[in-house]
């Protein structure tokens, strides 16, 4: 008889003293960490050298469960913290983990000049549709019709189409997942994480306790089975034509990855050839 | 805590003639500084500009960002990535700032945020002097924290603060303001900037346990823990919630009370130390006048005119106005015969001297609303009725 591994994969990568999460049960958060966890052990990033940035929100709590250096920001913050971060200290990997609320909505203006910049940071995103810690309120991702408890006769604003956004904003590598693609999402991660620049990498989850239930979508293994059967995979997909609909096709894949300087790099060259020798050099604090 | 000196590089030492911003620049970088992330804002812009243009060449970044709330975290990012940080703004985005001098109490993170006050509220008056966010600064973000705010009068003296600034900052491990006004930012005076090796900074504290010895809120015997900063292995948890020693949070009315009173205790019981302020002809007074930056020129103007006269007229100036001089100014409140304060807005630190004063001597206010400074025959007047 076959002796099982007593310790999950991914619990290295978690602070395990934090547990139990807050995260629902058919919340799709922990699996996109799960995912990362995985997604950091193929890319053999140096943990030490790995920075969670979150800011607030379901989402935002994902930088309090990983066992790396971890910061809980400000609401809509998380990506000029890490910004600042990345520039100070070149050498971590950065990587923002938050909601769509947190980073389109409140964060929307930092979000479109980081990918501008190209700050070599990556930005994973888990939109599930809605504001979910503060009891599911509609969201500038919540499509057409769906009902939130700020739009409880359906939402009337067209939402916005991420991917479409982080594209024509700069970001240099862009996908689009659900979280039922578990090897796709830590595929795109591992992807994310060896690209210099702004990666941003969106992962619909559901939120049965907020989102799915109120608009009468089932539990979270219904959304799953949603998610199978109305996702399409179309890499390199025209981003302008991935919009997301109530219950229509969810176009996945990958979209984006490109070559661009990185902030840091168009920074140096300029300063470089300007100032020559009274250049004094930035390799971080 | 042993103190280190100021890199020869970064100094520009001699006698210059400069505006109280580009002071407050020199002030920066003299202190290390070699981090700032600010949005355009009048008339607090010069300082960054120069920043801009002089930390490429000294080693250093400075990134302007996309508004006040980025510009106020992407500092706090880069400080927890082991810079020297600072940001600089006026009125409207002091007010966008405040989100984050609220979250850099709470995470202990050294940051100096230079606020260049013009008339407010609101838009107000860009291009003119105001001293309208003195409270503010005391009381903006929301919650209980205490803070530090330093209040120069002359472009020397935005030199020297700033450096004073940022060595408060790295011994509390908390943000701290240097409240200038307009006049004090445009105005061009001599600075003299001395050798480095004579500019003494307060380094970083850096912890020397190792990982699994170290707890990232755990404070030291004077209340205030030890940093370490990202990449360097320790893998610590940083947020704004409440938060235990380990840095998670922790949501219950314990947790509360053990982490904020530290956060107020570091600063209030060291208050008596970090307050610091100026007197003229003070020995003999019967009337008090206390004043603030450029006000206080103004002031000491007036008082001479008052002396003139025969009146036994002194000067208090809090060049550090958060913590207030409190203490000495409840000595002089049980000897003299009235305070008469005078700055450039209708009430702010007055409530301050009134408290100390206590009902034991009078004190008046001589508000203005800004644009301009006080005229010194208008102090004059308010003296011989206090007299």
């Amino acid at each position: 008889m076959s002796t099982l591994p007593q310790v999950n994969p991914v619990e290295p990568f978690l602070r395990s003293d934090r547990m139990p999460h807050i995260w629902c049960p058919g919340c799709g958060i922990g699996t996109t960490v799960n995912c990362f966890a995985r997604a950091l052990v193929e890319s053999k990033l140096p943990l030490d050298k790995v920075a969670v940035v979150s800011g607030i929100g379901c989402t935002g709590r994902v930088a309090g469960y990983v066992h790396l250096d971890s910061f809980h920001t400000t609401h809509g913050r998380a990506i000029p913290f890490a910004t600042g971060l990345k520039l100070a200290n070149p050498d971590l990997h950065v990587v923002v983990y938050s909601g769509d609320g947190d980073l389109i909505a409140i964060g929307g203006n930092h979000f479109i000049h980081a990918a501008r910049r190209n700050v070599d940071i990556t930005v994973i995103c888990v939109n599930n549709f809605i504001y979910g810690m503060t009891g599911g309120q509609v969201a500038p991702t919540t499509p057409v019709g769906a009902t939130a408890t700020t739009s409880p006769y359906g939402c009337f604003e067209r939402p916005f189409n991420l991917p479409f956004l982080a594209e024509s904003s700069g970001a240099v590598y862009v996908a689009r997942w659900t979280a039922f693609h578990v090897r796709h999402i830590a595929h795109s991660m591992v992807e994310a994480f060896q690209k210099k620049g702004f990666s941003f990498i969106e992962i619909l989850s559901p939120c049965p306790t907020l989102y799915q239930r109120r608009n009468k979508m089932g539990d979270g293994l219904d959304t799953m089975r949603f998610y199978k059967q109305h996702s399409v995979i179309k890499n390199g997909a025209n981003t302008r034509e991935v919009d997301i609909n109530l219950q229509g096709e969810i176009i996945v894949g990958k979209f984006v990855d490109i070559e661009r300087p990185t902030l840091q790099q168009t920074m140096d060259q300029q300063l470089r050839q300007t100032l020559r020798d009274r250049y004094a050099g930035w390799g971080g604090a | 805590m042993t103190l280190t000196t100021a890199t020869p590089k970064s100094v520009l030492t001699g006698a210059h003639f400069l505006d109280g911003d580009q002071a407050a620049c020199e002030g920066a970088l003299a202190a290390g500084a070699n981090f700032a992330a600010g949005y355009p804002i009048t008339p607090s812009t010069e300082i960054v500009e120069r920043f801009a243009w002089r930390v490429p060449t000294v080693g250093g970044i400075f990134l302007q960002m996309e508004d006040e709330l980025a510009s106020s975290i992407a500092i706090v990012g880069a400080a927890w990535g082991g810079a020297k940080v600072f940001t600089v703004t006026s009125g409207p985005g002091f007010s966008l700032m405040m989100e984050h001098l609220g979250y850099a109490a709470m995470t202990e993170t050294p940051m100096v945020l230079v606020d260049v006050q013009r008339g407010g509220p609101s838009t107000g008056l860009p291009t003119l002097p105001g001293q309208a966010d003195m409270m503010q600064a005391r009381w903006g973000s929301h919650g209980d924290y205490e803070i530090i705010a330093l209040c120069p009068n002359s472009p020397q003296e935005c030199f020297n603060l700033t450096i004073d600034a940022f060595n408060l900052a790295e011994e509390y491990r908390t943000p701290v303001l240097v409240m200038m006004d307009e006049c004090v930012g445009h105005m061009t005076e001599k600075v003299v900037i001395p050798p480095a090796e004579e500019i003494k900074l307060y380094p970083r504290r850096y912890t020397s346990l190792p990982p699994s010895e170290y707890l990232p809120f755990r404070p030291g015997p004077d209340g205030i823990p030890e940093m370490v900063k990202a990449g360097a292995g320790y893998r610590i948890h940083v947020t704004g919630l409440t938060h235990d020693e380990h840095g998670y949070p922790a949501m219950d009315w314990q947790a509360q009370k053990k982490l904020v009173s530290r956060l107020v205790k570091k600063i209030r019981d060291n208050a008596e130390r970090i307050a610091r302020w100026e007197e003229h002809q003070v020995e003999d007074a019967e009337v008090v006048v206390v004043a603030y930056g450029i006000t206080s020129r103004v002031a000491q103007r007036a008082m001479q005119m008052a002396r003139a006269e025969g009146l036994r007229v002194g000067l208090l100036r809090p060049v550090v106005a958060w913590p207030f001089p409190e203490k000495r100014l409840r000595e002089l409140a049980a000897r003299v015969h009235s305070f008469v304060v005078v700055e450039m807005n209708y009430g702010q630190m007055v409530y301050e001297v009134e408290r100390c004063a206590d009902g034991r001597t009078r004190t008046e206010l001589l508000g203005h609303g800004g644009g301009t400074v006080h005229e010194p025959e208008e102090i004059l007047e308010a003296l011989r009725e206090a007299a």
